[in-house]
């Protein structure tokens, strides 16, 4: 009981000292080691969304690189080798290395802001998910550099991909590369809904939750029942590949369809699962500059998840080419379709608020306003996609890369950048310059037009995808120019987005706690946020928690009680977020950092030996071992804070 | 409108477990962990298991499709024999007995029983272990026979991985409970390493129907 | 001579029926697209302007918006519609696209290699059956199934004025039913990547009148002419006594192997190597001497010849009519 007391005197500390001391708990330790060691979501989210944002800068010049080549007919820029793995490290790296780990990397940053929480459900594997992201770029990358890269596409179609006709390691780094960021993708997720379900501020009960955290807690679960799959095939597909499994080969009772099925099953609720989140960019921009809250809360989370289940049903409409029975084409169709109204019934909600609110021109809500146009259009091609006969006609030319780039770049990407300039001021405490931002606006807008309209002319003029070159007399070099002139535009804009964001963040005004005016929690939070995120952790009593009074008559508007000297927060009720206990977060650990580098040393040997896997999951049960194990002083700590249940 | 203005202008009221109006949630008088649902790392198992039962279900639907594609099945080569796989399936089912047993003891924070239990579930782990490796040498075919092979050992591999992180969890586990440094929540650690004991033996069932009935219906 | 390859210029049914759900589709998202991007330019024009201090409109939380919601829910049931319409759209000219007539359909088996096409004309009477490689010949008003396979990796065989695209997969077999009701080439390619040379991958449909088909089918049934002159003759002995028989084949030699394109009438054919270099001797001349130049990763291997043995092959090759 002396312990108890000890703890009891911290707790009743003045504001200022409690400050100094839940800085010193919740901050990372110093030194190299210490940044290895870093746990905070605010310093995993940061470099999250930095290394997103490298790699999809180097995904962008490879894909500058094949513009160039085919701005004119029969160039000789690249040959087909080089040209050949280009556009699949470019299809694997913008959707595995930028476009899904770079919303999960959001919402590593701002979901436990967003709900008043201190930290992820499980920070020390959020770091690790983190360094198993980054070291499987990496790999791939020097894979490629060595001449070693992927060269049979973002989809790795077997037989193509198989041990017969892709020969060399350069398909196994493929495969590898899947099982390093399926890992984290799912690591993540598990952390994702265990935060936003177990640690949402008292009163943020499921009827207050932001649509953003909707949003990203649809996008985990969505991860954790697509992800498995692709997990799967992959695995397969190294097997065949190293070890003389026969799942793709047919001559051995082995189907090549097998694989299409296993991949689209994850790779058509992927598409989902990097749009999704951009719509919870969409409402937290638009509630906003609109100054009002988004128009039918309701109808939004249920589109939400009526995107997320039907997303699950479409996956067949990538193979209408294939042999798959006419009635199961038809279904397919139906639910392409259907797919629409969801996503439909948003848009028309963010009208409505645009409508009916006051507007606030902004550059995020420009990127947001940017969704509307490029989206509309990508949808819209969505659903002659969707058609079988269309379909049939249109599949794997350019017009399908005019309409994924629609749907992606307008669907997410402009979110995104919207959402950069959102949250800026919020990460880094200084506003982006307004007047850059709107020419990087303006220049995207203009350049990916420019760049990815054509596209829809030139697959119906019979310009196939994955070529690289073509014929003078097939009459696609003048659009074919066009588009590259494009492409150099929307690289000259993103230039201009990094120098406004290394310009901003150390001469850009100085932000305010809530620069915007925005009405959920983490503007309530300093900008930019302490170690410790609240000083006192907020209770909520509305959706907009910092526009409206509480509606909970009589409750109270703060947490108190929580240690100061031992990573402490208050975990509440999945549904209705009534406090149930204290959950004493892990300390700052070098464990998940070497744990990845073991995990990143087995697989990659595996490549090469499939011992490797014997000998590596000792090497890794070292670490993660370390890891689990508790430290007595930490333990010491803890007893003088056990309450038993 | 910051909370940190809050706290300043109201000092905290300080009844344990009790609400000042308008003023501080005091929290310092809730428990500082909680088991099962309640538990956050009961979620987390949660999400693992979501996870690799849907490796297994898509491992199970590969199995068939392949199946459905092949023109005779098991491809040529005879079913497995029954009695490894039987063998061990009885085995798995009863380790629940310890399991449960284990999770209990945690759940009345029973040192004793903890140990007890912990131990008696490893010699099963080691049981099912030793056992597995006879399973594998009565499927009947090998891995690179053809894809039936491919299959039904990736199945049996997968079950097999997951067997063994799950006796090596739990091995870390016992030690930590006979060693220390011990506090309330390392229970909580050990019923949810219960809960994944449960879904490693539940999820057996249907692969074992699958690796050892599918080919002979 | 410019062969066309666009899906907007049907020249037979089944691209025609396409073609039309393809401008149907169209103009209902246009009816779609500018209503909804007119709404939200108007209710931005519209809009009261605001900055960050703008105290937020929270009154809206707790009171119905029930003009607001009509509004919504109407354009949501007005897409829904839209939506089924074009459903149903599609599905009935899905259902067209299986319902061409068959009767007298001529047959022909495409086989799919790395990066050529094997094609192959049936027959009942095995007589009547041959094979030519990356040209296919059709009679116009007739119906063709084109039998798809592949023996290494999967194709998608393409011609967009005649019909959408079909996969070739190792271990499968798929059917694919056109028909070309103008008479004109056509030209198409593999629409599923392939490899290294997906990008020269290319073939041509030539729809002929009846009675030009059948003379051309005719004399493709003819073995490959007996050479005259010496060179030929020279050509002749060095192609089947050389590494070129390993390979291919032509009918009325020796050489009979199926690796590669089938060669008794190559002379006829416009390109060399799947669409790559018009079939000029200049081209054939370096094409045998050096094929990874002009298409890297091809099977075919360098042959260097002395010149004269390269003349008179290609001399041989060029009787091959």
């Amino acid at each position: 009981m002396t312990r108890r007391s000890q703890a009891s005197v911290k707790r009743t500390a003045p504001a200022a000292g409690a400050a100094a001391l839940l800085e010193q708990t919740w901050r990372d330790p110093p030194g190299l080691v210490g940044w290895l060691s870093a746990i905070n979501h605010k310093s995993i989210g940061r470099r999250f969304i930095v290394s997103a944002f490298g790699f999809f800068v180097a995904g962008g010049l490879l894909a500058a690189t094949m513009r160039l080549q085919l701005a004119r007919p029969d160039n000789h820029l690249v040959g087909p080798d080089l040209y050949n793995q280009i556009f699949t490290l470019h299809g694997t790296t913008m959707m595995f290395l930028f476009a899904v780990p770079v919303m999960q990397a959001m919402a590593v940053y701002l979901v436990p802001l967003m709900i008043g929480a201190r930290s992820t459900a499980f920070p020390r594997m959020t770091a690790y998910a983190f360094w198993m992201y980054l070291f499987g770029g990496l790999m791939i990358f020097a894979a490629f550099l060595l001449g070693m890269g992927p060269d049979a596409g973002w989809f790795s179609y077997v037989p193509l991909a198989g041990p017969d006709y892709g020969p060399g390691k350069r398909n196994d780094f493929w495969a590898q590369l899947i099982t390093f960021t399926e890992v984290s993708g799912l690591l993540i997720s598990i952390d994702i809904i265990t935060t936003v379900l177990r640690l949402r501020a008292p009163g943020m009960t499921f009827a207050r939750i932001p649509l953003f955290v909707w949003a990203m807690l649809v996008t985990a679960f969505m991860i954790i029942f697509a992800m498995p799959a692709v997990m799967l095939g992959s695995t397969m597909l190294i097997m065949d590949r190293l070890v003389s499994t026969h799942f793709f080969n047919y001559a051995e009772g082995g189907d090549v369809l097998l694989w299409q099925h296993l991949f689209w099953f994850f790779g058509h609720p992927e598409v989902y699962f990097i749009f999704i989140p951009g719509l919870g960019f969409m409402s937290a921009i638009i509630a906003t500059f609109a100054r009002r809250p988004v128009f039918g809360y309701p109808a939004m989370v249920m589109s939400i998840m009526a995107t997320s289940f039907l997303a699950f049903g479409l996956w067949v409409h990538h193979m209408f080419a294939t042999n798959v029975p006419e009635l199961g084409k038809a279904f397919f169709t139906a639910m392409s379709m259907m797919i629409a109204v969801p996503t439909a019934t948003q848009i028309f909600c963010w009208i409505a608020t645009l409508a009916t609110g006051r507007v606030n021109f902004r550059t995020p809500l420009l990127f947001v306003l940017g969704f509307f146009f490029i989206l509309v259009i990508g949808g819209l091609t969505g659903l002659m996609l969707g058609s079988v006969p269309i379909d049939l006609q249109v599949h794997d030319t350019y017009f399908v890369v005019a309409h994924l780039h629609y749907v992606l770049i307008g669907g997410a990407v402009f979110p995104l950048f919207g959402a950069w300039y959102y949250w800026f001021p919020k990460i880094t405490g200084r506003m982006m310059d307004e007047r850059l931002g709107k020419w990087n606006f303006w220049l995207f807008f203009a350049g990916f037009n420019v760049a990815f309209y054509p596209m829809h002319h030139l697959g119906l003029a019979g310009m196939p995808r994955r070529v690289y070159t073509y014929p003078a007399d097939m009459g696609w070099g003048p659009l074919n120019l066009l588009s590259t002139v494009g492409a150099v535009t929307i690289a000259v804009s993103v230039l201009l987005f990094i120098v406004n964001a290394v310009r901003s963040r150390r001469h850009g005004a100085i932000a305010t706690d809530n620069p915007w005016g925005a009405s959920s929690l983490e503007w309530a939070a300093a900008s930019p946020p302490a170690a410790y995120n609240f000083l006192a952790p907020p209770v909520v009593g509305g959706r907009e928690p910092l526009w409206e009074a509480s509606k909970d008559v009589g409750a109270p508007t703060y947490v108190t009680g929580l240690a100061l000297d031992v990573r402490e927060a208050l975990a509440t009720t999945p549904l209705d977020a009534r406090p149930d206990h204290r959950y004493i977060f892990p300390q700052p650990s070098i464990w998940p950092f070497v744990s990845a580098v073991a995990t990143t040393i087995m697989f990659i040997a595996s490549i090469f030996s499939p011992w490797a896997i014997v000998w590596g999951s000792l090497l890794v049960a070292v670490p993660v071992t370390a890891w689990f194990w508790p430290k007595r002083a930490e333990t010491e700590k803890h007893l003088a804070l056990e309450k038993r249940p | 409108m910051t909370t940190n203005k809050r706290l300043s202008s109201s000092p905290a009221g300080r009844i344990p477990g009790n609400v000042t109006p308008g003023g501080a949630l005091d929290v310092s008088g809730l428990p500082s962990y909680a088991f099962g649902p309640r538990s956050l790392m009961w979620w987390g198992t949660l999400g693992v298991i979501a996870i690799e039962a849907t490796v297994f279900a898509m491992m199970v639907a590969t199995y068939f499709y392949l199946r459905s594609q092949a023109p005779g099945w098991p491809l040529g080569v005879q079913p497995p024999l029954l009695v490894w796989g039987t063998v061990n399936t009885l085995i798995l089912l009863a380790s629940v007995v310890p399991n449960h047993f284990t999770k209990h003891a945690a759940e009345s924070h029973d040192l004793a029983g903890v140990r007890l239990g912990m131990c008696l579930c490893i010699l099963f782990a080691l049981a099912f272990l030793v056992v597995r490796i006879f399973e594998f040498r009565s499927l009947n075919v090998a891995w690179d026979a053809n894809a039936y092979g491919s299959a039904v050992w990736t199945l049996l591999g997968l079950h097999t991985v997951h067997l063994v992180t799950d006796f090596a969890d739990s091995l870390v586990l016992a030690v930590l409970m006979f060693t220390g440094p011990l506090e309330g929540r390392r229970f909580v650690d050990v019923a949810e390493n219960a809960m994944y004991w449960d879904f490693v033996v539940f999820a057996w069932l249907p692969i074992y129907a699958v690796i050892y009935w599918a080919p002979r219906f | 001579m410019n062969a066309i390859q666009n899906a907007l210029q049907s020249a037979g049914p089944q691209a025609a029926q396409i073609e039309q759900l393809w401008w149907l589709t169209l103009a209902v998202c246009a009816i779609a697209f500018v209503p909804t991007l007119g709404a939200l330019l108007w209710s931005l024009w519209r809009a009261p302007r605001a900055t960050e201090a703008t105290p937020a409109d929270t009154a809206i939380v707790s009171q119905p918006e029930r003009r607001t919601r009509s509004v919504v829910v109407s354009a949501v049931v007005i897409s829904g519609i839209g939506l089924a319409f074009l459903l149903l759209a599609s599905v009935r000219t899905d259902h067209a696209l299986a319902q061409l007539p068959l009767e007298d359909a001529l047959n022909i088996q495409v086989t799919g290699h790395q990066w050529w096409w094997d094609i192959r004309y049936d027959d009942p009477d095995p007589s009547k059956i041959f094979s030519t490689a990356n040209e296919i010949y059709i009679p116009v008003g007739r119906p063709v199934v084109i039998t798809l396979l592949s023996d290494d990796v999967i194709h998608s065989l393409w011609v967009p004025n005649l019909h959408g695209k079909k996969d070739l997969i190792p271990g499968q077999t798929a059917t694919m039913q056109i028909r070309a009701d103008k008479a004109g080439t056509y030209r198409g390619q593999c629409a599923e990547f392939c490899g290294l040379q997906h990008a020269f991958m290319a073939f041509t449909v030539t729809a002929l009148p009846a009675a030009d088909f059948d003379a051309w089918r005719a004399a493709q049934l003819e073995p490959a002419a007996q050479p005259t002159d010496e060179k030929a003759k020279r050509g002749e002995q060095l192609f089947t006594s050389g590494s070129c028989m390993m390979c291919h084949a032509i009918q009325g030699t020796t050489a009979n192997a199926r690796m590669a394109p089938n060669l008794t009438h190559v002379a006829s054919r416009r390109t060399l190597a799947a669409g790559t270099v018009a079939n000029t001797p200049q081209n054939l001349a370096a094409w045998i001497t050096d094929p990874q130049k002009i298409k890297p990763g091809v099977n075919m291997p360098a042959h260097h010849l002395p010149g004269g043995d390269l003349d008179a092959l290609v001399t041989y090759l060029g009787t091959l009519k």
